[in-house]
């Protein structure tokens, strides 16, 4: 247990405790570890298993000191860090124990005995615990005259990871790792004695979607990332604070870079959100902004209908030309900073005089417009540590936002607290989790929603992005959040969609979360804008704008098929002026194509989903790449209409400046559930969502990751398989009017009525192959 | 804050020194046979052996331990020595020294072991000799040579890259990438019991 929970708890008296650490003096509260209390002091126990976050285990023996209580001593020297302090005790270090220092040495050179000197080949050194603490506590010279034990290396433990036993000091932090925080126990510690070695079960590779940790906790190297293998050391890299752009969770990252070239990220430490872990798509996929089809100039479309490399004075001409006194709209994407959704937010009310804007680039309806406008939001992840229920509806928080799901394992693992998950199948994070699944239909979950009971005030609710796509859905939620007064968490997959909505880029709100229908709101961003006015036409939303007459678009980082699968075709009738970092569906059709810059080239901060900003920093110094909400201060310029943001800066400041509404909202227009579809015995109702690792364009270019990614696989129900007489791993086929997919099936705990396949994966995308998600009649077959 | 950086010139003495009471040689003091044996200084010179060399059309060869351009060196067989560790890299006072290592694939050997220096640099427009680099090269891959005739007309090529550092191929040694000698490992290598290149390796140079 580590102090900072010790810390909170103490709010709820906590026993202190006064013991003296190498002669001085320290009050702890009850439950401190030895070695914790020491660093209070500032006296550095050399150790190797011990972890914070970990539960003790006492496996190196590295941190042995002598403890004496009440006068009487230990008789041998005792590991600090599976010893709570206790009154009356005196704790003699390295540094006045003679004994504990002989003691450490000791255990150092038994250490190193069979430590290869790898050293100068192993990407550990440099930042290496073992490499320090052998300097720093260890003897000058090795006595052991013998011959190594040797072992094949490296192994591949999975495509991410690679194992070198030979270096393991078998501290279990891994192993400790994958059992107590990720729920994954994959690796473990096989043999005995000198052979005791960590090991992956035959034939299961470690695929763990939170199996970088253990690479960044081991205290060796013998656990290293594939991707990062033999590329830099310490030295060579210049770090930066992050934040993940992957997802809604909100990790906080760290960013190393080498001569411009970002090599690797690590998690960062925030004991409010992800503690001291992040998964591996935060981890492994920041290859996509060195991908060969990034855009380095601006491009304007000439009259053969070809993209050509033109200034930037005269792409913004261009673009300003098409969007002056044209019909348009908005798209900004979930991916932007909270500055350039207010760039853009800004940019469709003053430059282009309209409230079509809306960062939704997936299904979307207008009920979550009025939810996302009226819902107050208040979960965060202190609420689920000490929740006494976690419901999920619509959201597999495992796929969907890992830190969630890790979140929620801690305190399913440590309290057995209650999980209950509305979903039409258990998966993989439900199992992990000990769900009590509510089997839905997809469509039907307003029915399952109205029945959870047995919600107190310190339950939290978590809804995903994907209740949308049922009608009724939010409004059933909102209902049982009144009825129980549980706290309520809507969680988007993508990382800039909290951030969006809160900076105004969505058709129903200006920024601040101000409605657009209430005057003072609009005389408010008015004054701030220094505007006549703001219109109070209501907006179009993602589906409207695409299916509309508007003339011209603004498009940001935005995939048409996460739309629908016409919406490329639509969208190529209109004006576009896309901002993107690579080539895309969007490009393909634009007008004009202005580059912007990654994350990594960036400063920005995005909104997780408790609504706390994450900022972060540019990383990469040498680009001329600009953050989106400058390149749209020079369009507003080109057009006439300023929106006055020429850095990320000034959008940062001005958007602090509005700070939030405090009048009254709209209440939510409550919906009714529409009737379920009704299926024959070869139909099935097609239910999915995106897992961590897909076809996403921000995992491209790695290909080490994308070999841990979850087969794609048809699962079905027992009885289905049995009527299609087919086994685990046979063909399914499962189409509908507008195209098929066949690929092996899994017999799952699966709603009856219902088929699932993966959203966006290998194989499988969805609207790509078969032109809807989910809540859609399909026929399933043998293949 | 600002008066503190000025330097109080009078700390030293120096703002009252009086440069017109600077005691000057009387010359005309000297005598005629004083200046006669000056001149014989001069004189004897005439007669000791010159120690100017006419560089470059003669080359006197340096001392043995001459601290000059640097060398990669490369096993018997003709592998590389180098690992890629960087440690020469860390250990440069004058940041000269680049390097990026990688991973020896199957088929695609340039070291024995998992790493080799992919990239390797010396920019020899900030390089001191100093020798520090040799003294932390774990595989004595890096040495230096006695060569000091480093000049050039451009920056870009005062940076050395890899090819221009690699020692020459010599008899028996294959150019890599090959495979390590049959049934060795690493190990084998730097306790120099590989003495040669055998044929499953590829074609040693002969001469």
């Amino acid at each position: 247990m580590s102090i900072q929970e010790l810390g909170t708890q103490s709010q709820v008296e906590v026993e202190m405790i006064t013991c003296v650490i190498d002669g001085f003096e320290i009050t702890v509260p009850k439950g401190t570890l030895v070695i914790r209390a020491a660093e209070k002091l500032g006296i550095q126990i050399p150790r190797f298993c011990d972890h914070p976050l970990l539960a003790p285990a006492g496996a190196c023996r590295q941190c042995l000191v002598d403890i004496e209580i009440n006068g009487r001593a230990f008789p041998k020297p005792q590991a600090s860090c599976t010893i709570p302090v206790e009154n009356g005790m005196i704790v003699k270090t390295q540094l006045t124990s003679p004994v504990a220092d002989k003691a450490q040495k000791g255990i150092m050179e038994l250490l190193l005995i069979n430590h290869p000197l790898d050293c100068p080949v192993c990407d550990k050194g440099g930042e290496c615990p073992l490499q320090n603490q052998a300097m720093s506590n260890g003897r000058s010279e090795s006595r052991f005259e013998g011959v190594k034990r040797t072992f094949e290396k490296p192994v591949p433990i999975s495509s991410q990871v690679l194992l070198d036993r030979e270096r393991c000091v078998l501290c279990a932090r891994c192993t400790r790792f994958s059992e107590q925080i990720a729920g994954d126990p994959f690796i473990t510690l096989n043999e005995r004695g000198a052979l005791q070695q960590v090991g992956i079960y035959e034939e299961e590779p470690f695929d763990s979607y939170y199996s970088g940790n253990t690479v960044q906790i081991c205290p060796v190297g013998a656990l290293t990332g594939t991707s990062y293998r033999f590329r830099a050391r310490p030295f060579d890299l210049v770090s930066t604070d992050s934040a993940c752009e992957h997802c809604a969770s909100g990790c906080s990252m760290r960013t190393d870079v080498r001569r411009g070239k970002t090599l690797r990220r690590l998690a960062g430490e925030d004991a409010d959100v992800n503690e001291e872990w992040n998964c591996d798509k935060g981890r492994w996929a920041f290859k996509y902004e060195v991908a060969k089809n990034r855009i380095k100039s601006p491009m304007v479309r000439d009259a053969n209908g070809q993209l050509q490399e033109v200034s930037w004075p005269e792409a913004l001409a261009a673009a300003a030309q098409g969007l002056k006194n044209s019909r348009s709209g908005v798209l900004v994407g979930g991916r932007a900073t909270i500055e350039d959704s207010y760039g853009y937010s800004k940019f469709a009310r003053v430059a282009l005089g309209t409230n079509n804007i809306d960062f939704r680039a997936r299904r979307h309806s207008q009920e979550e417009s009025d939810f996302l406008a009226s819902a107050k939001l208040t979960a965060t992840y202190k609420d689920i540590d000490t929740a006494d229920h976690v419901v999920l509806i619509s959201f597999e928080p495992e796929d969907e936002s890992p830190i969630v799901f890790l979140r929620i394992y801690k305190q399913v693992y440590k309290r057995s607290i209650k999980v209950t998950n509305v979903a039409p199948l258990a998966s993989r994070g439900s199992e992990k989790l000990k769900a009590n699944l509510i089997k839905t239909t997809a469509g039907d979950e307003v029915q399952a929603i109205s029945n959870i009971s047995g919600l107190t005030s310190k339950s939290v609710i978590l809804v995903g992005e994907r209740i949308s796509e049922t009608e009724g859905g939010l409004s059933a939620v909102l209902k049982l959040v009144e009825n129980s007064g549980a706290k309520l968490g809507w969680i988007p997959r993508r990382a800039g969609e909290r951030g969006a909505i809160s900076a105004g880029a969505i058709p129903n709100l200006l920024p601040g979360n101000r409605p657009i229908t209430d005057s003072a709101a609009r005389v408010d961003i008015a004054t701030a804008w220094s505007v006549d006015s703001i219109s109070n036409e209501p907006g179009m939303n993602t589906d409207e704008m695409i299916n509309s007459d508007l003339q011209a678009l603004v498009i940001g980082g935005v995939d048409p098929m996460d739309i629908s699968a016409d919406a490329k075709i639509k969208l190529s009738k209109k004006f576009i002026v896309s901002l993107e970092i690579r080539q895309s569906d969007i490009t393909d059709i634009a007008a004009v194509v202005l580059p912007v810059a990654a994350v990594v080239e960036k400063s920005g901060s995005f909104m997780d989903w408790q609504g706390k900003v994450r900022k972060f920093d540019s990383a990469v110094d040498q680009t001329l790449n600009r953050s989106d909400v400058r390149i749209l201060s020079m369009l507003a310029d080109e057009i006439g209409r300023p929106i006055n943001l020429p850095t990320v800066k000034s959008a940062r400041a001005e958007f602090d400046s509005i700070g939030n509404w405090d009048g009254s909202v709209n209440s939510m227009k409550v919906r009714s559930a529409v009737a379920v579809k009704s299926v024959s015995a070869d139909e099935a109702v097609l239910t999915s969502w995106r897992n961590l690792l897909d076809k996403g364009s921000l995992q491209d270019g790695e290909e080490n990751l994308a070999g841990t990614a979850r087969k794609s696989m048809i699962i079905i129900s027992k009885s289905r398989a049995k009527a299609l007489n087919v086994e685990t791993g046979d063909h399914v086929r499962v189409s509908n009017s507008y195209g098929a997919i066949t690929l092996p099936c899994q017999i799952g705990d699966i709603d009856e009525a219902s088929v699932w396949l993966p959203r966006n994966s290998l194989n499988s995308q969805l609207i790509r192959n078969l032109g809807v998600v989910s809540n859609s009649v399909v026929k399933v077959a043998k293949a | 804050m600002a008066e503190d950086l000025v330097p109080r010139s009078d700390e030293f003495g120096l703002a009252h020194a009086d440069q017109s009471k600077a005691p000057i040689t009387n010359h005309e003091s000297a005598s005629f046979g004083k200046q006669l044996l000056g001149f014989w200084v001069t004189f004897k010179t005439m007669f000791k052996k010159v120690n100017t060399v006419q560089y470059p059309e003669v080359k006197e060869p340096t001392a043995p331990r001459f601290h000059g351009r640097h060398q990669l060196n490369r096993h018997p067989d003709g592998l590389e020595k180098c690992i890629g560790c960087e440690l020469c890299a860390w250990a440069c006072p004058a940041d000269a020294i680049y390097v990026e290592g990688a991973d020896n694939k199957e088929g695609e050997r340039f070291s024995p072991g998992e790493r080799y220096g992919k990239v390797y640099q010396i920019n020899y427009l900030r390089c001191i000799f100093c020798g520090l680099c040799i003294e932390a090269c774990p595989t004595r891959a890096l040495t230096m040579t006695n060569e000091y005739e480093l000049a050039d007309s451009t920056r870009e090529k005062l940076i050395f890259e890899k090819d221009d550092l690699l020692g020459p191929l010599r008899a028996g040694m294959v150019p890599p990438p090959h495979p390590m000698y049959p049934n060795t490992d690493d190990s084998n290598y730097y306790r120099g019991e590989v003495t040669g290149s055998h044929p499953s390796q590829g074609v040693a140079k002969n001469d």
